[in-house]
């Protein structure tokens, strides 16, 4: 448990300095299933790095292996700085308020005031004091997303951002994640089913398919990528 | 008037009692999701284990405490047998189930089958109304409302309580937020093993209590939780006051031998009442 949160380079591979999270042939089952099968990805400082899937390839996984929920089987995984996670389906405290929701985020140490969190999203403060198990799907991830922020994180990894999301709010909240990277340098691990919004915002990429890492590149290089284009683009021109 | 005053008097503190169990029930299943049936064990424990201690010499005051941090030890070793390992929810209930049985197996090994009582903390009665009232009713008033309002105060009002909520509201969220839930859950065990020991150090001075006293004390306070759907220590007190005040009115006024049948009567209205309102422990 404790060599997988290891904070130093590995023996052999090493870390780049300016790698805040790294994976080294992860390999993560559940009971017979493998679904990871040997993943290595990195994020850098400040970076926006998008991964993209089909169904049950194993985005999810990553994820909650990176955060500690998921053991794996064998692999190393380098975290240099705080993560937080942005789960999929958002996953708020749906008993509690939207406050106490953000106040929990930070848990981990971190301020517990949610004021900025109000800066970045004025919608929340009016329902500061409302139920979380109550709210729309994109306040919900909202409340997700400043959760996580709370935790004050150098990576933030967020899984499935536009699941069950209007298309504008999809992209209101997506430019709110743009901005944060912009300005505070947070870097950004994106889980999508959008292709095409996370190849947009993003500068790396990782396409996973059945728990390999089948292609990697530069963002705008796999958006015109035909393989890419004819799997996850809908195909067209 | 004096009849009606003992009555109520009575019914109060008993249902403050309840009430009690009732929190024991809610403040478990609030951060783990497990309806604890052994809650009524830890009434029994520690209603013997200060009977046990007052013979032995230990004063008032300094045997009930003892008694009640027994009883806390006994809740987190139940919370470790309970849901210490990695077993599904249901598991963790049966599992307290066979505790509440071994408990009742060990306190009568202990202690045997004659129930037993002790007088409360020495004192004298007092007169209200024209009715004599035990100074142990007054007691239980006043250590149960400072209970209370630790409790309601600790859970809504503290980070550290809004945390262990978090728990069960949504267990995985909590861990990803750095929550350590287990640990969470053991803590509430050993509050619940407190609350529930105090309850029966507080209620065996006004009636006697035996082995099996845990069933009905469980089922009770149960009941009484089941008000709040399980999850609302405010509406759990009010739950616990309406079962002791109508158990009290039916014994008096009418038979105590309907008490028991009156208290389960009005649990299936509660029940039904409850399902219309919210769905029992709706953390969904
Ligand atoms: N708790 C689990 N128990 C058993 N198998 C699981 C579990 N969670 C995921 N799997 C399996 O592991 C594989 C990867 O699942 P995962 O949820 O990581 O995929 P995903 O890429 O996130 O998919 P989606 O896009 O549908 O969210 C799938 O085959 C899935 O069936
Ligand atoms: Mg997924």
């Amino acid at each position: 448990m404790k060599s997988v949160e290891s904070v130093q380079p590995s023996q052999g591979r090493s870390v780049d300095s300016d790698t805040v999270l790294a994976t080294f042939d992860l390999v993560v089952r559940y009971g017979a299933v493998v679904a990871l099968d040997g993943v290595s990805i990195h994020v850098r400082k400040g970076e926006m790095v998008a991964l993209i899937g089909p169904n049950g390839a194993g985005k999810s996984t990553l994820l909650n292996t990176l955060s500690g929920i998921n053991r794996p089987a064998s692999g190393r995984i380098v975290r240099k700085g705080k993560l937080a996670h942005v789960p999929e389906g958002r996953q708020v405290f749906p008993d509690l308020t939207v406050e106490d929701n953000l106040c929990l985020g930070a848990y981990r140490g971190g301020s517990r005031n949610p004021a900025p969190m109000y800066e970045l999203f004025p919608q929340l403060e009016k329902l500061r004091y409302r139920r979380a198990g109550g709210l729309s799907g994109g306040e919900q991830q909202m409340v997700a997303i400043c959760r996580a922020l709370m935790a004050n994180p150098d990576v933030i990894a967020v899984d499935e951002l536009s699941q069950g999301l209007a298309p504008l709010v999809v992209s209101d909240i997506a430019r709110h994640l743009v901005e944060l990277n912009k300005q505070h340098g947070t870097a950004v691990l994106l889980v999508e089913q959008n292709a095409q919004l996370a190849l947009n915002i993003t500068s790396r990429a990782y396409v996973i398919e059945n728990g390999h890492i089948g292609l990697e590149g530069r963002s705008s290089d796999l958006l015109r990528n035909p393989a890419v284009r004819a799997a996850y683009l809908g195909g067209v021109r | 008037m004096t009849a009606f005053v003992e009555y109520l008097l009575t019914g109060v503190s008993r249902g403050l009692v309840f009430a009690l169990l009732a929190m024991g029930f809610v403040l478990i299943y609030r951060v783990t999701r497990v309806v604890n049936f052994a809650q009524g064990a830890f009434a029994i424990f520690g209603g013997f284990i200060t009977y046990s201690l007052l013979k032995a010499g230990v004063p008032h005051g300094l045997s009930e405490l003892l008694a009640v941090a027994a009883s806390a030890l006994i809740g987190l070793v139940f919370g470790i047998i309970a849901i210490g390992g990695e077993i599904p929810l249901l598991a963790s209930l049966v599992i307290t189930i066979g505790l509440s049985i071994l408990s009742e197996a060990i306190v009568m090994l202990i202690w045997g089958t004659t129930p037993i009582s002790y007088s409360g903390l020495a004192g004298h009665d007092f007169v209200i109304f024209g009715a004599f009232i035990q100074r142990q009713y007054l007691i239980v008033i006043i250590a149960s409302l400072v209970v209370f309002i630790a409790l309601v105060y600790g859970f809504g009002r503290t980070y550290f309580g809004k945390a262990m909520s978090a728990c069960a509201s949504n267990p995985y969220a909590a861990r990803l937020s750095g929550i350590n839930v287990k640990k969470m859950g053991l803590i509430a065990f050993t509050l619940g093993g407190a609350l529930g020991g105090l309850a029966g150090v507080l209620i065996t001075p006004l009636s006697p209590i035996t082995y099996s006293a845990d069933i009905s004390l469980a089922i009770t306070g149960f009941a009484a939780a089941i008000v709040g759907g399980l999850i609302s220590p405010g509406l759990a007190v009010v739950g616990g006051l309406v079962f002791g005040i109508a158990e009290q009115f039916v014994a008096g006024y009418w038979s105590p031998s309907n008490e028991t049948a009156v208290a389960l009567a009005l649990l299936i209205v509660l029940l039904l009442w409850q399902a219309r309102r919210v769905p029992v422990g709706g953390l969904e």
